[in-house]
């Protein structure tokens, strides 16, 4: 093999050519890279966060439902038991009401039939003295004998 | 080809020769030139950084391509590496390590080319200019010429040099030169300074020389491997050959996948290494 100044040309485009990529190829590329590593980084740790954020609504959303169950319990308990009172509340004027009928209409019949003796009786002393006004023709005077009319009248 | 062309011997010596800017006599003669591998190395040099620059130009932080995504892989395994040998600022380290890689893996990679196809190119275009073909040389692996790895490994070196200083000072260095590996004694002062320089010599050379061997070995058993598949037509009745040559040929050009890949990480890892070392006190 020959040494000749080849050599030298050859360093010299070896320096060159390196300096080319220090100045132009690495930093973008370098840069490339620590910008995606970032990106990455940053999406694992955006993930990260949405994982710990979902357990955690989660974990609310079934406090939520619990409360939500409670609460129509609770709901549904008052429900029933108003249900009930205004049942028995009813019931109790249902009764109420019929006691009052019932009671009127034993005061109505009680008094009707006190009206229609009465009525029975006045007709009855009227025909008692119509009666005896023809038996007696005018020997007896109704107002003379009123007083003794009314006796009988009460007697009826 | 037996027949009418060149005998395997001058088969192999017209591949084997550059394109050179002057009939070279001396061993070393620093006047001339190799053109052929001056053309080739930078030529891919700057198909390399251009697609590299290409991948830079349209790096986004986004999702990427397979393109970028591929250039990405390499620049994060050079980054790793240079980040786990050199201690400090590598900022200039860490593009040059994977300048290195991509650089010589492309110039190692054109010895997967047909071992004829540039060359007969060339001498066609020679041989039009009105020149003579036969002396149209063209060797197309730049890194297989010791003078494109020593002049690599003599630029790590200078690097070395002036990693160096800059970290520890010039009189810190000195001091090192002197007194490590065998310790602070006058008497040990030269043996340490030769230890020293014996230890820059031999990582420079053994650098460039480890490159240029198996690059420069791969090629000439590319062409052995030629020889063998071109023997059948001169000798009678020898297909086999032709099917060795073909068989042959496959199983070293796969095989060489591998070495060209590894060679180019291996000269990055050491100059990772040497700049490494310049880094760190003994």
């Amino acid at each position: 093999m020959n040494l000749n100044a080849t050599l030298f040309a050859q360093l010299v485009v070896f320096l060159i050519l390196a300096w080319f990529t220090m100045k132009f190829v690495w930093p973008p590329i370098m840069k490339a890279l620590d910008e995606r590593a970032g990106k990455i980084a940053d999406g694992l740790a955006a993930a990260d966060k949405a994982k710990t954020d979902l357990a955690h609504a989660e974990k609310k959303a079934g406090e939520e439902l619990r409360k939500a169950r409670e609460s129509a319990a609770e709901f549904r308990s008052g429900a029933e038991r108003q249900v009930a009172q205004l049942i028995e509340e009813a019931r109790v004027e249902g009764a109420r009401i019929v006691a009052a009928a019932r009671e009127a209409a034993e005061t109505e019949a009680a008094s009707a039939s006190q009206r229609a003796k009465e009525a029975l009786r006045e007709q009855v002393a009227a025909l008692a003295v119509a009666g005896a006004e023809r038996i007696l023709r005018k020997e007896i005077n109704a107002q003379v004998h009123a007083e003794l009319l009314t006796q009988l009248k009460s007697e009826l | 080809m037996a027949a009418q062309g060149p005998n395997a011997s001058e088969y192999i010596v017209h591949h084997l020769t550059h394109l050179k800017s002057a009939k070279q006599t001396a061993l070393v003669d620093w006047s001339v030139f190799h053109l052929d591998t001056l053309f080739w190395s930078v030529s891919l040099g700057l198909v390399a950084i251009l697609i590299l620059a290409r991948a830079a130009s349209k790096a986004t932080s986004g999702v990427p391509g397979r393109f970028q995504a591929a250039v990405e892989i390499l620049v994060e395994m050079v980054e790793s590496q240079s980040k786990s040998i050199v201690h400090g600022d590598r900022s200039f380290i860490a593009p040059l390590a994977l300048t290195v890689f991509v650089w010589i893996f492309f110039m190692n990679a054109m010895d997967l080319l047909p071992l004829d196809l540039v060359p007969n190119i060339w001498a066609a275009i020679f041989g039009a200019a009105g020149h003579d073909p036969h002396h149209a040389y063209m060797r197309v692996v730049p890194t297989a010429d010791l003078n494109a790895t020593l002049g690599m490994s003599l630029g790590v070196l200078i690097l070395c040099l002036y990693y160096s200083v800059k970290i520890k000072g010039f009189g810190g260095w000195m001091h090192e030169l002197f007194t490590a590996p065998f310790g602070s004694h006058p008497v040990l002062y030269p043996i340490n300074f030769a230890m020293q320089l014996i230890e820059f010599v031999a990582k420079t050379v053994s650098h460039g020389m480890r490159l240029f061997g198996n690059m420069y070995a791969g090629e000439l058993i590319f062409m052995l491997i030629a020889l063998m598949g071109a023997a059948w037509a001169g000798t009678a009745g020898s297909g086999l050959l032709w099917i060795g040559g073909v068989l042959a040929g496959a199983i070293w050009a796969i095989f060489h996948i591998l070495i060209i890949t590894l060679q180019a990480f291996i000269f990055m890892m050491l100059t990772l290494v040497y700049i490494g070392q310049a880094h760190e006190s003994h």
